[in-house]
């Protein structure tokens, strides 16, 4: 299952960085929330997978009884599904101004900011 | 709830200024008091600090390593005071500089926010949380960075966004592989975990990974591209607390990290940090000498200091640390001091491009006179602030038996000032070129909110050069305190060092 999910993992990753390195805007925005769903599956299964019972704690108990499942890293990707959502609707925006402004999202053919030679 | 303040008054003020969007006046009020308050705040920890040591306090009274803690130790506390002196200088610069227009959109709120999230990135006790307070700052930097609204600052912003994203996708990364390594976040806590790893590759690919997105943020050689391509679009008021605190909660992030969480004996660490600051250094100072436009050759000045607190580090003796603080501290007010006096020369001479300025000197003396003195401060000449920073680096260099590193500090410190003379001349001696529009005859109206913080930052750079052994005695003990971290330890979990 480590393997699998790992493999996964890995080929979100491969393709993601294909698809920044590509030079369109649009490109890199899929691209990167691809790799961030990438790292979300990979902080998950550094958590250990497991099919163990939701981490209740039964009633008049102090600590849960028998093997319970680790819910930090769900909370871990929660925090950084929320986050990365906003920065991805303020890239989404940027690159919409940015293809107002000046009628590409091609990186390389805007060069106001840092003109060559 | 001491340390939580420094993080709740920005944003108590940034909310404030977010309500008053609709005044200007007002809204500058609010800003302005906020940031004072922020100082007297910081100023009540270094007390703290210097009185008792290392402290924490856990949030929401989970006791570590379960909750949130937030801790501060000398580094912190300096680090914490001196943001807020320079958001103080900034706000006071922006009532001159920056367009209502910006204002109406939010200057002063994304100011705040930022400044919040500064704050919380070096009071957290947590690596995850670190990250948010990462995220934090960088949402609020992005809008500084766009809020003039044009062509120029969408294309820096899109550069700016997209390394700055890779990057803290890195950290992200780095939490989780290091968090599925020890099952540990807080940071006094993985001091503990990270030694009981047994593999050495776990400790190579999750520092690897962590070095790499931290050295993105401080602009680090050879991941510092974003800075140079973005520095100069905002308002120069943007350009100088960007200049002055973004890539610092990088450098913060680096010491922090790589003295308590990695051990300092960690192989390969010290050889990789040298080689990439040293770097940093030559690129940096390369960099200056090469750009044609003023902000662009600062923003190259930027890489350039990061460089010497990143050799600094690499050498790991308790001076060569205290070194890198002190040179860490006393940059960020260089920082402003060093775009505030541009924006001044640039507002006088028409243009930041050396093709299009000169002959300023015949009409504005006294501007030129204070536009040379950040620049003397950078290269390392006395009677400033930098003069220090270059002799304990120096010096610590040569404790060390590291000659090469103490002699490319003193080449990169003599390139500094060619550089600094460079834009000097191009913006003063020179004639005015053919090209170039005409001087205005008539001076200006003094702008005198930039020029009171212009002045304050260049007197504060001033006095520590002049009077440096308390800074040097506050460093050294924040250098101690670096190298045997087993009081911050103590204060975040309980216990005696």
């Amino acid at each position: 299952m480590e393997l699998i999910m790992a493999a996964l993992i890995g080929l979100m990753a491969a393709v993601s960085v294909y698809l920044m390195l590509a030079g369109n805007m649009l490109r890199f925005i899929v691209g990167l929330s691809l790799l961030s769903n990438a790292v979300n599956l990979a902080i998950f299964e550094a958590g250990r997978l497991s099919f163990a019972a939701p981490p209740f704690i039964a009633e008049g108990e102090k600590a849960p009884t028998g093997d319970v499942a680790n819910a930090l890293p769900q909370a871990l990707i929660l925090t950084a599904i929320v986050i990365g959502f906003g920065l991805l609707a303020f890239t989404l925006v940027l690159v919409y101004r940015l293809y107002g402004a000046f009628g590409t999202v091609e990186i390389d053919e805007i060069e106001n900011a840092e003109p060559r030679g | 709830m001491l340390l939580a303040l420094p993080i709740a008054v920005p944003f108590l003020t940034g909310v404030v200024c977010l309500a008053l969007r609709a005044s200007p006046p007002f809204q500058r009020l609010a800003s302005l008091i906020g940031a004072a308050a922020s100082v007297i705040v910081a100023s009540r920890i270094a007390e703290a600090v210097l009185a008792e040591g290392p402290f924490a306090e856990q949030m929401g009274g989970w006791p570590a390593p379960f909750g949130i803690t937030l801790a501060a130790d000398m580094l912190s506390a300096g680090l914490l005071l001196v943001t807020s002196i320079c958001g103080v200088a900034v706000v006071l610069f922006g009532f001159s500089e920056v367009e209502e227009t910006s204002e109406l959109r939010g200057h002063h709120t994304l100011l705040h926010v930022m400044l919040g999230g500064v704050s919380g990135a070096f009071v957290t006790g947590d690596l995850f949380n670190l990250y948010v307070w990462f995220e934090v700052l960088l949402i609020a930097s992005f809008g500084l960075l766009v809020v003039r609204g044009g062509r120029r600052q969408f294309d820096g912003a899109i550069r700016y966004v997209a390394l700055n994203l890779t990057a803290t996708i890195g950290f992200l990364t780095g939490v989780g592989l290091l968090y599925g390594a020890t099952g540990a976040l807080n940071m006094a806590d993985l001091h503990r975990a990270v030694a009981e790893i047994d593999d050495p590759r776990k400790l190579y690919a999750t520092g690897a990974l962590l070095l790499f997105a931290f050295g993105a943020k401080a602009a680090l050689f050879p991941v510092f591209f974003w800075l140079p391509a973005s520095y100069h679009t905002p308002s120069f008021t943007v350009s100088a607390i960007f200049a002055a605190l973004l890539t610092k909660v990088g450098v913060y992030a680096i010491f922090r990290t790589f003295t308590l969480i990695y051990p300092p004996d960690t192989p390969y660490l010290a050889e990789v940090l040298m080689a990439a600051g040293a770097l940093t250094m030559v690129v940096g100072v390369f960099g200056a000498l090469a750009e044609r436009e003023v902000r662009r050759v600062l923003s190259f000045s930027v890489i350039a200091s990061i460089g010497f607190m990143i050799v600094a580090l690499s050498i790991g003796t308790e001076a060569a640390i205290a070194a890198g603080v002190f040179y860490l501290l006393q940059d960020m007010f260089l920082k402003v001091a060093l775009f505030a006096v541009a924006w001044l020369a640039v507002r006088r001479g028409g243009s930041e491009d050396f093709r299009l300025s000169g002959g300023l000197w015949p009409v504005a003396p006294m501007l030129g006179a204070l536009f040379l003195l950040p620049g003397l401060a950078l290269a390392g000449v006395p009677p400033f602030s930098g003069f220090w920073a270059k002799v304990l680096l120096v010096d610590a260099a040569l404790a060390a038996e590291a000659w090469w590193l103490a002699a490319l500090a003193l080449g990169v410190g003599l390139l500094t000032l060619y550089a600094m003379a460079r834009m000097f001349s191009e913006l003063f001696w020179k004639p005015r070129p053919a090209a170039a529009p005409a001087l205005a005859t008539e001076r200006p109206p003094v702008p005198i909110p930039a020029l009171a913080a212009t002045l304050a930052m260049v007197g504060i750079v001033t006095y520590i050069g002049v009077q440096p052994a308390p800074f040097i005695a506050f460093a050294q003990i924040a250098g101690a305190q670096l190298a045997d971290p087993s009081a911050y330890i103590a204060a975040v979990l309980g216990g005696t060092p």
